[in-house]
C-alpha cells in the first residue's frame, strides 16, 4: 500500500480525533480523504508534526495522533527521547515509514536503509513501540488511540504518490478552526 | 531583586504554564525557578525549533507558551519561527540569553551576536533588550503585548542583565 491508501483506510479511525499531519503530500491527501476540522494540516515546517502534537497532548485531555513520515522524523530526531521522557497516554505518533521523501519525489531516505526507526524510537526511551505492515495498521492504530499508553507506530509501506492540489486553505482559518474542535 | 524570580513571577502572573527550554549558562538560574513552579509546565527541547513546535501545540491545546533559549537558536529557528508561528499567528515570548555582548568571555558568540538584531529585525520581530536589572520591569508589559498581537517577540538578555560572568 502507499500512504494515500493507508490514510483512506484509517480515514474512519482518525475522524472524531485530534490529528497533526505533516508537511506536504500527506496534509494534501488527507485533506482530500477527509477534510475534518479536527484536522491540523502543516503548510510547511517539515519536521515538527511529532513536536506540534505532543504539545496539544501535553496541554489537553483529548486523544492526539500525530501523522508523520520516516524522513520528517529523520529531521527532528532530537524530539523521541523529549517524547519518551514526557510519555502522556493521549498521545499517538504514528510514523508512515515509506523509506522515501514523497513529497520532493521520493529519493531514499536512510530508514529505508540501514536505519530502524523503531530501535531509534525504543532506543530513545519510548516505551511502546509498535512496527506494523500498512495492511495491520487499523487494529494497531484503534487500540492505540483507545489505550492510556502512548504508543509510537512505524508502519511500514511502499512509497508513491498521487496526484493532487496543494491546500489553498489559509493557515489562520486551520489554526482557528482547530481550536475550535480543541475546545468542543 | 531577585530576576530570575521576577521573570518567572509574571509568567504565572501572565497565565503563561507552558514552557520549554535550551539551556545557557546565562539563564540557569530562570531555567531552575521555573522548575520549581507549581503553575509552569518544564519541558526541556533538545532543540529550539523542536521546542516551538511543542509550544505551537500547546497553544492549540489552550496553554499560554513561551520558550527560553540562546540567540544562537534565531540561526537555527528561522524557518519554524516564519512558516509555523508567524504563519499560524501564534503568540510566542521568547526569553533569549543574548551571548556575545558586552562582558561576554567568548569570542565565537559574538559571531551570533552580530547577526542576531539583524535577523529579528528581518523577520519583523518586536525585540526588546534587557541590559540593567531594571529592564526586566517591563517584562509584564511584553508578556500582555504578546499575547495581544499573536505574533514571536524576542526579549534579548546580556550579559550585563545577568551580571556578568564573575571575574572573567
Amino acid at each position: 500500500m502507499i500512504r494515500s491508501e493507508i490514510l483512506k483506510e484509517i480515514a474512519p479511525i482518525i475522524r472524531d480525533h485530534l490529528v497533526v499531519c505533516n508537511i506536504g503530500l500527506p496534509s494534501q491527501e488527507l485533506h482530500m480523504i477527509d477534510d475534518q476540522p479536527t484536522n491540523f494540516y502543516m503548510l510547511g515546517t517539515m519536521g515538527l508534526s511529532s513536536s506540534i502534537g505532543f504539545g496539544l497532548a501535553l496541554a489537553q485531555d483529548k486523544p492526539v495522533i500525530s501523522i508523520d513520515g520516516d524522513g520528517s522524523v529523520l529531521t527532528n530526531l532530537g524530539t523521541l527521547p523529549t517524547i519518551a521522557n514526557n510519555a502522556t497516554g493521549n498521545y499517538t505518533l504514528l510514523i508512515i515509514d515509506n523509506g522515501s521523501y514523497g513529497s520532493t519525489g521520493d529519493q531514499p531516505t536512510y530508514a529505508g536503509r540501514k536505519t530502524s526507526l523503531t530501535a531509534v524510537a525504543t532506543a530513545c526511551g519510548c516505551d511502546n513501540v509498535i512496527e506494523v505492515q500498512d495492511k495491520d495498521l487499523g487494529p494497531v492504530l484503534q487500540s492505540a488511540i483507545d489505550s492510556d499508553e502512548m504508543t509510537i507506530i512505524v508502519c511500514k509501506c511502499d512509497s508513491g504518490n498521487i496526484k493532487l492540489p496543494v491546500i489553498t486553505m489559509d493557515p489562520v482559518v486551520i489554526r482557528q478552526r482547530f481550536m475550535e474542535a480543541v475546545k468542543a | 531583586m531577585n530576576i530570575d524570580k521576577k521573570i518567572a513571577d509574571d509568567l504565572v502572573a501572565n497565565d503563561v504554564s507552558f514552557v520549554t527550554t535550551v539551556p545557557c549558562k546565562q539563564l540557569a538560574g530562570v531555567i531552575e525557578e521555573i522548575d520549581q513552579r507549581d503553575d509552569i509546565f518544564h519541558i526541556p527541547s533538545n532543540k529550539e525549533d523542536e521546542g516551538m513546535g511543542l509550544c505551537a501545540g500547546a497553544f492549540m491545546g489552550g496553554k499560554r507558551p513561551a520558550i527560553i533559549m540562546q540567540n544562537t537558536a534565531i540561526g537555527v529557528t528561522i524557518n519554524t519561527l516564519a512558516t509555523l508561528t508567524q504563519f499560524y499567528r501564534m503568540p510566542l515570548p521568547m526569553i533569549i540569553s543574548y551571548r556575545g555582548e558586552l562582558r561576554e568571555p567568548v569570542a565565537c558568540q559574538v559571531e551570533m551576536a552580530v547577526h542576531t538584531k539583524a535577523l529579528l529585525a528581518q523577520l519583523n520581530i518586536p525585540t526588546y533588550h534587557f541590559h540593567w536589572q531594571k529592564d526586566v520591569e517591563e517584562f509584564d508589559n511584553i508578556l500582555k503585548y504578546t499575547f495581544m498581537c499573536n505574533k514571536p517577540v524576542a526579549i534579548l538578555t546580556d550579559a550585563n542583565f545577568w551580571g556578568g560572568y564573575g571575574d572573567q
